[in-house]
């Protein structure tokens, strides 16, 4: 009786062990390092197909329109 | 292209809270979390001053240094962002910003912290462009459309400037001078004044 238990508990054991041998599913911080996702540029979508000089005039175009003084006269580009 | 800024103009803010509205609004924020909020010093005494208030994107942001779990990064904009899988919701950030730019959600029955939010100067995240996944961590990506922060653009009497640092304090400077008075940037020094934080040669150093 005895002898089938030790042999039942050494059959499961292993299995049991098993759960050790997970992979560590706690990220490895490296200091001062971004540990993220990576990102891509502003231009690099859909809308700009990564054309960056467009991106740049757009912008450029809404950093102006906040200049009021600037808005309602004539540039000459 | 030079680095994205925020420009707060105290003489102009009449504190109407059209850019909390407008970031409120174009990123659809819950309840109990400002990414973006006005700040009236000597509040009823003639002379008041409003100052539209939000994350600065510092120039060597004190949050990107304090992070336990290095979940900061810096776009080749100048845009600090940062990745919401990573954050643990502890609020370093908090305490070391001096804009109080940090904003953390309370999650479930017992006032649990969330993950933190904050102003992403509308650039959205480390998620694909436009994705359903980005808009619901960090709200609509804008920069990428090719436009400035909602805030900024909306802002009616033009207080809060947000674009390249190089054009909108040419707007300010000619303000100044046509005005004669009100200089004073409020918060530029705190947050532009240091150089850019260049990533750290040394191993095992922070960023």
């Amino acid at each position: 009786m005895r002898k089938g238990l030790v042999l039942a508990i050494a059959a499961v054991l292993p299995f049991a062990a098993a759960g050790c041998g997970e992979q560590q599913a706690v990220t490895v911080y490296k200091q001062g390092q971004y540990q993220g996702k990576p990102d891509k540029q502003p231009w690099d979508n859909d809308l700009f197909k990564g054309d960056k000089l467009a991106w740049e005039q757009a912008i450029k175009a809404r950093n102006d329109i906040q200049n009021e003084t600037a808005r309602g006269t004539p540039t000459a580009n | 292209m030079a680095r994205m800024k925020f420009l707060a103009d105290a003489e102009r803010c009449i504190e109407c809270n059209g850019c909390v509205t407008a970031c409120k609004q174009e990123h659809e924020i819950p309840w109990g979390v400002n990414r973006r909020r006005v700040v009236t010093l000597n509040d009823g005494v003639p002379g008041e001053k409003s100052i539209s208030v939000a994350c600065m994107h510092c120039s060597d942001a004190p949050c990107m240094a304090v992070c336990p779990v290095d979940c900061f990064y810096k776009t080749s904009e100048g845009v600090v962002l940062h990745d919401k899988d990573l954050c643990i919701g502890c609020g370093y950030c908090f305490y070391a910003c001096p804009f109080g730019a940090p904003q953390f959600p309370q999650d479930g029955a017992f006032g649990l912290r969330g993950k933190m939010d904050k102003c992403t100067f509308c650039a959205g995240g480390p998620e694909t462009d436009f994705s359903a996944a980005e808009f619901r961590k960090y709200g609509r990506n804008r920069l990428a459309e090719g436009k400035l922060p909602a805030c900024a653009e909306m802002c009616a009497t033009k207080a809060l400037l947000g674009g390249d640092a190089d054009v909108i304090s040419d707007i300010y400077r000619n303000r100044v001078l046509r005005r004669g008075k009100g200089s004073e940037v409020w918060g530029w020094g705190t947050a532009y004044g240091k150089p850019e934080r260049q990533p750290s040669a040394k191993p095992g150093a922070k960023s």
